[in-house]
């Protein structure tokens, strides 16, 4: 085997093309392909650990980031991810421009065309945004999380620090625990860790649970105790705290007594359970801090940092595609 | 260890189906054994019951009391007084107090102030939305946790279907119960009477009778769709009764409770404006109450209530469409029940079964039965000794009673709570 002493000679060996035009769904990955993502994401770790960060692999390419909903974490690692590949980065809140002028999303579309981008990172409200973009636009697009529908990124970033945790996905059991029914990074990673081999439960209140999550080729559950037994990673997902007055559940003190994890709940879980938060957490709702901040347990930090290497990933393997398009 | 043993007593156990001679033990509040027939049995205190009815004590699922919020119409105190000269041994008050019992906290207040009073169990059903507002979901869970037997926004229904819905959902993630009213609200809004030739000839404004239908038809249509444990809760109409007969031959299980009122008043009652009989719902005609009974021979009625609803005078002393709806009950319950009995013709064992085997079954309650283990709420009556009821000497603060002057039989000689004598005639 080939020794690198810089990882980016690695991550240029380990390059591979993305296999469709955009990255809008996690369903559009395979096994094979996710692997050799995976791969390059952890040479991307590597550089990433370095005190030099900086490769040319996107030099000239222009990714613009379109984020119509406010999210600074996501938007902050994909505009780093592009950067340290050595893209011209154009970070553009439209949430609070040009929709509130009356401009629809393809007349955004057909403008941002105009400015040649390469790439177009897009998070958007509404399910099928992403898409929507992807056919009226001349670039690559990578949905990064469209209303309820997905978030494929996260998935990514989520399996790339499970891996590291435990090595192999396949056999793991994994618990998504909250609202499911709201949750695009919940739909992405049933796909994703099912794909990879790993058994995913869903549990949450009824109301949070879609009626027909069991066709997801999941096992539901509404209690705790019943879902958490035996699992090897619980991942917790963010409550909306616009649904918690009366809506969907009575009180965030209800929801924290049956739904929110603490010591007492991860007990339940296989010994040596890790959990995972996509973040921003609402402490005290839906997970206790003295778990989301306990280093042995937790793998929050580790998915914040491979963000950025899983999104490096993506962008440039969609940038080979271009290369090689071109 | 002492005991107690009741013997030479009719047995009534509903849950078993027997009716015939036979003796109780009971040990530090349970019973610890059933004899069938002239078995000799010992203990260091007898009562001989000289041939007197002995079966389990009643279960009233639907007591309203004014405490808390409003104390001078019926204390948890008076209420428990009452229920124990009525031979009722556990009720579960109602939520629709003021402020309304939509909180873990009110649910314990309720439950230790009855443990308190050292009389019947007192158990608790909390509101299913917040304030009874039938808006926000209230805290199920953690009532559930707090004891509360079911839930339940009273007499107000739950208009928005999509908040229905949600709550019959996630009900479901702890089994819980969730009872609610039939009645349509805009077809029913301002009606004291239901709609036809009686309430047009006395003036009062009339609800139709399928309010109540339509209404059933959309919540058995959630119960369907959620998956929810469900109560219908005073179920008046022989349509409803219908609507429950097409749903439970889908499958759908779902459990029936009817207000002793309906059983045993029709709507000519209301004819002289008595305001004792203004109810809520109101009476129907008497082919209705004809179907309710038929339906509580069949045991398609699960549990029969006192639907007790304390009005003081003030509240009733006003003109017909003006006064208060609802009437006391948890004190001639029995002998109301066993009305059906004497003149309806029906089998002494079909009238107990839910007003006590039934009740329990639905809320999982291990009494409402005489069997080794349970615990040991008896009652002791007489059921062919006759009464005339009088309102002025019920035990509840309010005396707002249908029954006030008719002659009716069967008389509660003794109510016993845990092994404790809580009342003796």
């Amino acid at each position: 085997m080939t020794q690198y002493d810089d990882p980016a000679d690695l991550i240029a060996d380990r390059l591979v093309p993305f296999p469709k035009p955009h990255f809008l769904n996690a369903g559009d990955l395979n096994p094979p392909f996710v692997l050799s993502l995976l791969a390059l994401a952890d040479a991307c770790v590597d550089l990433n650990r370095q005190s030099t960060k900086a490769l040319d692999l996107l030099r000239g390419r222009t990714v613009m980031n379109l984020f119509f909903e406010n999210s600074t974490r996501t938007s902050s690692s994909f505009e780093i991810a592009a950067k340290r590949l050595g893209a011209d980065v154009v970070t553009m809140p439209v949430g609070a421009s040009s929709v509130k002028k009356g401009e629809t999303l393809i007349d955004t579309a057909v403008t941002l065309n105009a400015m040649k981008p390469d790439i177009l990172v897009v998070r958007h409200g509404a399910s099928g945004a992403a898409a929507l973009l992807s056919q009226k636009v001349g670039c690559a697009v990578v949905n990064a999380g469209d209303g309820r529908h997905e978030h494929p990124t996260q998935a990514l970033l989520d399996l790339l620090s499970l891996r590291r945790a435990f090595g192999d996905v396949g056999g793991l059991t994994v618990a998504i625990c909250g609202d499911i029914a709201h949750s695009r990074v919940a739909r992405s990673n049933v796909a994703l860790l099912s794909m990879m081999g790993a058994r995913v439960r869903l549990i949450g209140p009824p109301t949070l649970v879609p009626g027909d999550a069991d066709r997801w080729g999941c096992e539901v559950f509404h209690d705790m105790r019943e879902g958490l037994a035996g699992c090897d990673v619980v991942m917790m997902l963010r409550l909306q705290l616009e649904r918690m007055d009366g809506a969907l559940v009575p009180s965030t003190r209800e929801y924290f007594r049956f739904w929110g994890l603490d010591r007492e709940k991860l007990a339940w879980a296989a010994p040596g359970a890790k959990v995972m938060h996509p973040g921003p957490m609402n402490r005290g709702v839906e997970i206790d801090s003295d778990v989301a901040d306990d280093l042995t347990v937790s793998l929050i930090q580790d998915q914040v940092e491979m963000g950025v290497a899983a999104r490096m990933a993506v962008l440039a393997s969609l940038s080979a595609r271009l290369e090689r398009a071109a | 260890m002492s005991s107690q043993a009741i013997i030479n007593a009719r047995l009534l156990d509903p849950a078993s189906d027997y009716d015939g001679p036979g003796s109780v033990v009971i040990e530090d509040g349970v019973i610890t054994r059933v004899e069938r027939g002239s078995v000799a049995v010992s203990a260091t205190e007898i009562l001989d019951a000289r041939g007197l009815c002995l079966s389990p004590g009643l279960i009233d699922i639907r007591v309203r009391t004014g405490e808390p919020g409003a104390e001078p119409k019926e204390t948890l105190k008076s209420a428990s007084l009452s229920a124990a000269a009525g031979g009722v041994t556990t009720v579960v008050i109602q939520p629709d107090t003021d402020p309304a019992v939509d909180d873990p906290s009110m649910i314990d207040f309720i439950q230790r102030r009855g443990a308190a009073l050292n009389l019947v169990n007192v158990r608790a059903a909390g509101a299913a939305t917040k304030a009874r507002d039938g808006k926000r979901m209230a805290e199920l869970g953690l009532m559930h946790e707090a004891g509360a037997l079911y839930f339940t926004d009273g007499d107000h229904v739950i208009a928005d279907s999509r908040v229905l819905s949600r709550v019959m959902s996630y009900a479901t993630a702890f089994n819980a119960l969730i009872a609610c009213r039939p009645a349509d609200p805009w077809l029913s809004e301002g009606a004291v009477a239901t709609s036809g030739e009686l309430a047009t000839r006395l003036g009062l404004s009339g609800a139709p009778a399928i309010a109540e239908r339509i209404q059933l038809e959309r919540d058995l249509a959630l119960v369907e769709q959620t998956g929810v444990r469900f109560l219908v809760d005073q179920v008046s109409t022989e349509a409803a009764l219908e609507v429950l007969a097409r749903a439970r031959g889908r499958g759908l299980e779902v459990a029936t409770s009817v207000s002793i009122n309906h059983l045993c008043f029709n709507e000519i009652d209301i004819g002289d404006y008595r305001t004792f009989y203004r109810l809520d719902p109101p009476l129907r005609p008497e082919s209705d109450r004809r179907a309710l009974i038929e339906a509580v021979r069949d045991g398609l009625i699960e549990a029969i209530t006192s639907a007790h609803t304390p009005a003081p005078a003030e509240d009733k002393r006003r003109p017909f469409a003006e006064a208060a709806p609802g009437a006391v009950g948890l004190e001639t319950l029995l002998p109301a029940a066993l009305s059906l009995h004497h003149e309806e013709g029906l089998d002494i064992l079909d009238v107990l079964r839910p007003l006590t085997h039934g009740p329990a079954t639905l809320l999982g309650l291990d009494a409402g039965v005489l069997d080794a283990g349970a615990p040991a709420d008896l009652i002791l009556f007489d059921p062919g000794a006759p009464v005339i009821v009088d309102a002025a000497a019920l035990r509840s603060k309010s005396k707002n009673s249908p029954f006030d002057g008719r002659r009716l039989q069967g008389r509660v000689e003794m109510t016993i709570v845990g092994g404790r004598v809580v009342f003796e005639h």
